[in-house]
């Protein structure tokens, strides 16, 4: 444990060393503040709630959450710092836990610092505070599920445009793949379970579940296996591409 | 007693590039070793092998006994490796970075400060301990490599061209503190070039080409393989074909 923590503590402070993490709170905080105001109806809706905020997230995210996670191991390697990073007395397994948890510290501070819209909505009417602190927690865990996936796109290669167009699509298809769009290619042929198994992978639809203010069973284990796949993906692609 | 580093028929193949065929040899504590060979001998493939970083397609390395592929964490606390070119990471200062070092090889919290203060006054880092790695001037990130290589007071090291690119001032000081280390005790393999560094600073060479060993001995003994009793002549007999 000690390990991940010693690893995950670097990597995190890695980000403040460069403008990095200001560019991308200014840019992240801004969108995520601008978009319910202009795009989202907030005020025009009369209710006094954060869905306008909170449904943008999981196409925010799609941005924001692969730039965060494409230099996790793309950096490593293109610096050549993986090679110091595994001749340390370090699991693979402790070093991927450990960027992992500073990456998604990261994301989780950006979360955090959007309080001040949930300060608006109790000053201008009286939200279901519940359904307030359910959606934040399952955005907490849409990105976590994200950031997994991007570090095993990052692990893949040291070109982190690469890694990061990889990781775009990978999230794009795991939030799309419960909309008609996705799924229409498979009816007529494919068996219905077939199609009930493309729609329950959909991040989407596991997210918007938990945005009603219920924190569902099984939302909440398709969002932390996510997030232990790709964890362990990471940890196999780090394993058998480590000196290439 | 196990020897501080011992490989058997170590072999490495990417593909279908057979790069170390068969490398077997051993430093005991207090040696430093010469690893001699042309460019694309398989020296760095050899090295990284033996610090854990590659996984060997056949054969063993083991350091102090333990088989670095086997168990690879408890093998690593015993060594201190300088990779090829030294990669850091340069947005840390160099205090930052000894610290985060020092801590992933388990150096104490409550000797970490002493140690780091001891190594950097020994390599001469003190003046640059704020500072950014990547402001650095080679030799100072060289010295910054070799100062990480040795925070925790490992009993082997491995070197990879550990005085490459410095100037000659450079390289002298890095070979009085090398000479140094392995004087304590240590069981030092390092890799070089420079056929004079052999010389000066190690009881014993390894020569390789083309992936396998073709001299184990004392400087005195790759001399005497030439007629002319140059090194520089030795090294051409043993790896130019024909």
């Amino acid at each position: 444990m000690n390990g991940v923590l010693i690893v995950a503590r670097r990597e995190f402070l890695s980000y403040f060393a460069t403008p990095l993490a200001a560019v991308f709170l200014v840019f992240f905080l801004g969108i995520a503040a601008a978009l319910p105001f202009y795009i989202g109806n907030f005020f025009g809706r009369n209710i006094a709630d954060l869905e306008p905020f909170f449904s943008f997230h999981p196409w925010l995210y799609m941005v924001f959450v692969p730039a965060i996670g494409m230099r996790l191991w793309a950096e490593e390697r293109r610096q050549g710092t993986i090679e110091l990073l595994m001749t340390l007395p370090l699991s693979i397994t402790q070093a991927v836990l450990g960027k992992f948890i500073a990456a998604w510290g990261f994301l989780t501070v950006a979360l955090a610092l959007t309080f001040p819209l949930s300060v608006t909505v109790d000053y201008l009417g009286s939200p279901d505070n519940g359904v307030i602190v359910v959606s934040y927690f399952a955005s907490w865990l849409l990105a976590g599920a994200m950031l997994a996936v991007s570090s095993a796109f990052s692990a893949l290669t040291r070109n982190q445009v690469v890694a990061f167009v990889l990781s775009v699509v990978a999230c794009f298809t795991l939030l799309m793949s419960g909309l008609e769009i996705v799924l229409a290619p498979f009816r007529g042929w494919a068996p219905r379970e077939l199609i009930d198994l493309i729609s329950h992978l959909s991040l989407l639809t596991h997210f918007s579940d938990m945005m009603r203010g219920v924190i569902d069973l099984p939302g909440l284990v398709f969002f932390l296996s996510l997030i232990g796949f790709g964890l362990f993906a990471t940890v196999a692609i780090v394993d058998t591409r480590k000196a290439r | 007693m196990a020897q501080a580093i011992e490989t058997s028929a170590l072999t490495k193949r990417f593909g279908t590039v057979q790069a170390v065929t068969g490398v077997s040899f051993a430093v005991s504590a207090g040696e430093v070793v010469g690893f001699l060979g042309p460019n694309g001998a398989g020296k760095t493939t050899t090295m990284r092998m033996i610090a854990g970083y590659l996984d060997p397609s056949a054969g063993t390395a083991r350091i102090c006994g333990v088989d670095v592929a086997e168990n690879p964490v408890a093998a690593k606390r015993h060594l201190g490796y300088l990779p090829e070119g030294a990669p850091l990471y340069g947005d840390m200062s160099v205090r930052d970075f000894l610290e985060f070092i020092a801590a992933a090889r388990g150096v104490a919290k409550s000797v970490r400060r002493e140690r780091i203060d001891a190594i950097s006054a020994r390599v001469r880092l003190e003046g640059v301990m704020d500072r950014r790695i990547d402001t650095l001037s080679k030799g100072f990130k060289r010295r910054v490599g070799i100062a990480q290589a040795v925070i925790h007071d490992p009993e082997v090291l491995v070197l990879d061209e550990p005085t490459d690119g410095l100037d000659p001032n450079q390289k002298h000081e890095m070979r009085s503190f090398i000479t140094d280390l392995g004087r304590s005790g240590k069981a030092i393999l390092i890799s070089t070039h420079l056929l004079e560094e052999v010389e000066t600073t190690c009881s014993r060479v390894v020569l390789i080409d083309a992936g396998m060993v073709k001299m184990d001995g004392t400087p005195a003994d790759l001399r005497a393989v030439s007629p002319g009793g140059t090194l520089d002549d030795a090294f051409r007999t043993l790896t130019v074909p024909g």
